[in-house]
């Protein structure tokens, strides 16, 4: 292994997108740049997930460029107006009054779902569009704020999701599953998750014996693993974020606790990363959460392009990108950046993100309905997916082999 | 009522993770007793010596234990100078200041760590990270026990070093009358930087001793830091053997407040633990009266 | 000069109403915000010399008392001030009490405040009252009897309106018999203990009108980015951030954290307007912070009373 320099990784992902395509020199004078807005955490306890959201709108931006920005506004090119949110929700309002006055014509944003709430407000006043990027929050999308968009699910249709994955392919396997605990961080993401699942499980044969919520950062799980062994669940089903994700399945294994099955519902530490570098323990896990549609080769391309440059894949790059992806296909249908015209033109949308296992896009109240996440499997080092079958691209190992 | 081998498990791990919390409260302990200030960079110097501990593990192949000699020589060598080099400097000694000083280090170091190493969080897998000790029902994680012994050797270690060599006499000397040790011919200056650097180098062991079993992020520093303060005044400031009982009772009223209360409220054990005890005898367990 | 002073602070302070950009309009408000935190943290932790690391607790309480009051109980916003400001200083009083009963000075006291933000932190966090680590949304309802304010001037106004009234608590201070005794506590407390001033009493009276004051902080906070959850109100981000205000200004002046937070705002923004790599703007802050440490020993108020030829008033421990 050797040490890249993360700026020379954004560099060189950035580049890919642009070398493949050099369009030929236009003209006439080039039409004003569209600017956008990226507000995210990029320092503080979000960076990694927030620079990657980051990365992948840049990625995003590049592309549009490359391959002849807005068309309908005569090849006008996007231009990013950076921002770094921190974990200040006061601070993610600033920004965007700041980047409205620099003349931003739409935002995307802001992974938290607190940072969300504050900069869509804002924005709000300007009646500027924000495409939501991650946060999953339901009420990003239902507090009646009309610039607001989400081409992503929000947290209920996932549950109910994960919740009929679980139950097919627990039945599949002659319904080994008969009770579960739920482990989730006490914030506003793993509670809301925990508390859904909690309602849904006993309609799919599944009783839920406990719910045990856990604080961040929470430094050891002996405890939560000792307990869970006492109850004797046949499966263990986490809501948390990156940290505590690895603990607790290090400390699940650690302590051999009898699984049919670990899985999570947006697992905050289930990616690649984990994936590769703890295969002791992360093989056969499995997790219901955003990703890319692996039946299409665009996809493993853009992962292949991330990969090739030193960075690490997730999912956030992806949805980064297809915020921005979203935005600029809202401008190129109202054929102006004018908020005006680009809000309706959005809220008719039918943008189609071709690397996402998703049907026709159609936006209810700004949140888009037919977006879905998938279910995913670790399998030897590598993330597949296993649910819903016309996506998959392998067969979910249910019950996990015994080691 | 859980049942009772439950109630000893959380009695046991609580003692295992009460070594993990000694050892990066050592340092601490030192340096506030010393220097009579809150090292608000404590928490930013783990972060940095976990990730040196990670490098020396993933570019240069050491074993983490085997890292533990370079990186607390290191780690003594990077306090040394930051004291000598920045908060002596400019604080001139001033309790304020120092603090102060010890603040910025700590953005400092934390955003050196984003641009350096991203947000990005790192584990290591070792041979070792699940081998487990079976005593009974119970099962003891060897990364784990393993640091427990080495805070109580380190602790150990250190208390000999205050009380039988002339150094260690010299820099009680100077935490208690820095005045008076200036007149037997002691430089406050030198020792505040020898106790800054040992404080620092006690990071590098603790650092190695961790990684094994737990992760290392820029924000991981952030982790341990509060538990650390509570200890040390809980232990009474620059006492070694207060520090590993204070990590000790911090383990414990940990586990056995996420068992009873739960992991989400159970926290709360730590800090009602730290007020009773400084509301009911303000020096802390071992400490001297002011 | 010393006349026009006064004049020209509130011609300075009221200029921002006539800027026609919302963002700078809205950095002055943060700007103002920020010294309202300070000056709260200012009379406890600078007069009293009480430093503390832990003034996020009255931040919270006063944050989530606006908010409950409204979205559970159907109050209007605006009687979260009085609210607020009474729970703070009920809060105040309760741990000033607890604490220097005890006897509790230095990082003692400072490091028990963090334990009792703390405690708070994770009761919001499990509590129903507060909707744990839900957090509490308070609807968008903008009009001047919601207390909600689509233009960020009259977000700013009220700010200062704040500050001001902080600030005469602090210039007040200075000036009154209360504020001489909890000067004399701060700079000995043998002596003043001999004079006949009653030390507890006094520390706990501070930290009550601290707290008072900080909770409206907090109050202010709920109404313009109506969201509140457990670590936004009492992580100790904000503990520090009041405390860096009030010192790098110039702890126990009265002006001390206004031109701390001018002076930390400036350094931020601009930091972070030139350069966007993440982590390179938060460096730089945290070197220039060093920097003011290392050049300006009793914060930036103690430079102006150096040279104005005061320095007996200037800084302190």
């Amino acid at each position: 292994m050797t040490a890249k320099s993360p700026l020379l990784n954004r560099r060189t992902i950035l580049a890919a997108g642009v070398a493949t395509l050099a369009m030929p020199a236009v003209l006439r004078a080039d039409p004003a740049p569209v600017k956008l807005g990226l507000i995210h955490p990029v320092t503080g306890a979000l960076a990694f997930s927030g620079s990657q959201c980051r990365l992948g709108g840049q990625m995003a931006i590049a592309d549009v460029n490359a391959a002849g920005g807005i068309k309908s506004m005569g090849g006008a090119k996007l231009e990013a107006l950076l921002g770094d949110a921190q974990l200040r929700p006061e601070l993610a309002a600033s920004l965007v009054d700041q980047m409205a006055e620099a003349g931003a014509s739409g935002f995307t944003g802001c992974f938290s779902s607190s940072l969300g709430l504050a900069a869509t407000q804002a924005a709000a006043k300007y009646n500027l569009p924000f495409s939501i990027d991650s946060g999953v929050a339901d009420n990003l999308t239902t507090r009646g704020l009309t610039n607001t968009f989400r081409l992503f699910p929000s947290a209920s249709p996932i549950v109910a999701d994960a919740v009929t994955e679980l139950d097919e392919v627990n039945k599949n396997a002659g319904s080994p599953v008969k009770s579960a605990v739920l482990v989730h961080e006490n914030s506003e993401f793993g509670t809301n998750t925990a508390t859904a699942l909690k309602d849904k499980l006993p309609g799919i044969g599944i009783k839920v014996l406990e719910l045990m919520p856990h604080a961040t950062p929470t430094r050891d799980f002996t405890n939560i693993a000792l307990r869970i062994k006492e109850q004797k669940p046949e499966l263990v089903i986490i809501s948390n974020y990156v940290n505590e994700y690895m603990l607790l399945i290090r400390t699940l294994v650690q302590q051999r606790v009898p699984l049919v099955a670990m899985f999570s519902v947006l697992g905050g530490g289930f990616g690649l990363k984990f994936a590769k570098e703890q295969p002791g323990i992360s093989d056969y896990v499995m997790d219901f959460n955003q990703w890319y549609n692996p039946r299409k080769p665009a996809s493993l391309a853009f992962r292949e392009r991330v990969e090739s440059a030193g960075g690490t894949f997730t999912w956030e790059i992806l949805f980064g990108y297809y915020a921005v992806g979203l935005l600029a296909d809202g401008f190129e249908h109202a054929g102006t950046s004018d908020k005006a015209k680009v809000i309706p033109a959005l809220a008719a949308s039918t943008y189609y993100p071709e690397m996402l296992p998703y049907g026709p896009t159609s936006f209810i109240g700004g949140q888009n309905k037919g977006g879905h996440a998938v279910g995913l499997q670790i399998q030897k080092g590598d993330i597949k997916t296993i649910w819903p079958s016309q996506f998959a691209d392998a067969k979910p190992v249910f019950p996990r082999p015994k080691v | 009522m859980p049942p009772l081998d439950i109630l000893a498990a959380a009695l046991i791990n609580g003692v295992l993770t009460g070594g993990v919390y000694a050892l990066v409260a050592l340092g601490l302990t030192l340096i506030y007793g010393v220097l009579h200030i809150v090292n608000f960079a404590h928490g930013s110097l783990l972060m940095l010596a976990m990730f040196g501990a990670w490098m020396l593990v993933s570019w240069v192949g050491l074993d983490p234990y085997a890292a533990l000699v370079p990186l607390t020589a290191i780690m003594f060598v990077l306090g040394w100078a930051l004291y000598a080099g920045v908060i002596g400097r400019i604080s001139r000694g001033e309790d304020r200041a120092i603090l102060l000083a010890t603040l910025g280090i700590a953005i400092v170091l934390d955003n050196f760590a984003l641009v350096v190493f991203t947000g990005d969080t790192r584990t290591i897998e070792t041979p070792y990270s699940f081998e487990m000790i079976e005593l009974g029902p119970l099962l003891l994680s060897v990364p784990r026990v393993v640091s427990f012994a080495v805070a109580l050797v380190l602790a150990a270690l250190l208390w000999a070093f205050m009380a039988r060599t002339d150094t260690g006499r010299a820099i009680r000397a100077v935490a208690k009358e820095p005045d008076g040790a200036r007149l037997v011919g002691i430089r406050p200056g030198r020792i505040f930087a020898l106790s800054y650097g040992i404080g620092v180098a006690c990071l590098g062991a603790a650092a190695c001793l961790l990684l094994p079993s737990f992760y290392v992020s820029p924000q991981v520093g952030n982790v341990f830091v509060l538990v650390s303060f509570t200890i040390v005044v809980l232990g009474g400031m620059g006492s070694f053997p207060g520090a590993v009982l204070g990590g000790l009772i911090i383990g414990v009223t940990e586990s056995l407040g996420g068992l009873f209360l739960g992991e989400s409220l159970g926290p709360i054990g730590i800090s009602l633990v730290f007020i009773a005890v400084l509301l009911l005898r303000p020096t802390g367990l071992f400490g001297a009266a002011r | 000069m010393k006349r026009l002073l006064p004049l020209l602070i509130l011609l300075a302070a009221l200029a921002p109403l006539a800027l026609p950009s919302q963002f700078l309009v809205n950095l002055a408000m943060l700007t103002a915000f920020s010294a309202l935190l300070g000056q709260g943290w200012n009379i406890s932790g600078g007069f009293g010399g009480l430093t503390s690391f832990g003034h996020a607790a009255f931040f919270g309480i006063g944050a989530y008392t606006a908010a409950i009051l409204q979205t559970r109980y159907g109050l209007n916003p605006w009687l979260g001030l009085p609210a607020g400001a009474i729970l703070g200083a009920a809060v105040g009083a309760a741990i000033g009490i607890a604490a220097f009963r005890a006897g509790l000075r230095g990082s003692y006291f400072a490091l028990v405040t963090l334990a009792f933000s703390e405690v708070f932190r994770i009761i919001a966090n499990s509590a129903e009252i507060t909707r744990g680590g839900l957090g509490i949304l308070i609807p968008l309802r903008p009009g001047l009897t919601n207390f909600q304010f689509a233009d960020r001037r009259a977000s700013y106004a009220v700010t200062l309106a704040l500050l001001a009234a902080a600030t005469s608590v602090a210039l007040w201070l200075r000036r009154s018999r209360f504020g001489a005794r909890l000067i004399a506590v701060r700079e000995n407390e043998d002596a003043a203990s001999a004079l006949g001033v009653d030390l507890v009493g006094t520390k706990v009276r501070a930290l009550a009108l601290s707290g008072a004051i900080t909770a409206t902080a907090g109050v202010l906070y709920a109404q313009t980015f109506l969201y509140v959850d457990p670590s936004i109100a009492f992580g100790i981000e904000r503990s520090v951030e009041m405390l860096l205000v009030a010192m790098i200004g110039g702890a126990g002046t009265v002006w001390g954290p206004v031109l701390g937070a001018i002076v930390l705002h400036i350094i931020e923004d601009t930091s972070r307007a030139l350069i966007d790599t993440p982590g390179f703007a938060p460096m730089l802050y945290g070197v220039v912070l060093l920097a003011i440490v290392a050049f300006l020993p009793g914060g930036i108020a103690g430079l102006r009373m150096h040279r104005a030829g005061n320095a007996k008033r200037g800084a302190n421990a």
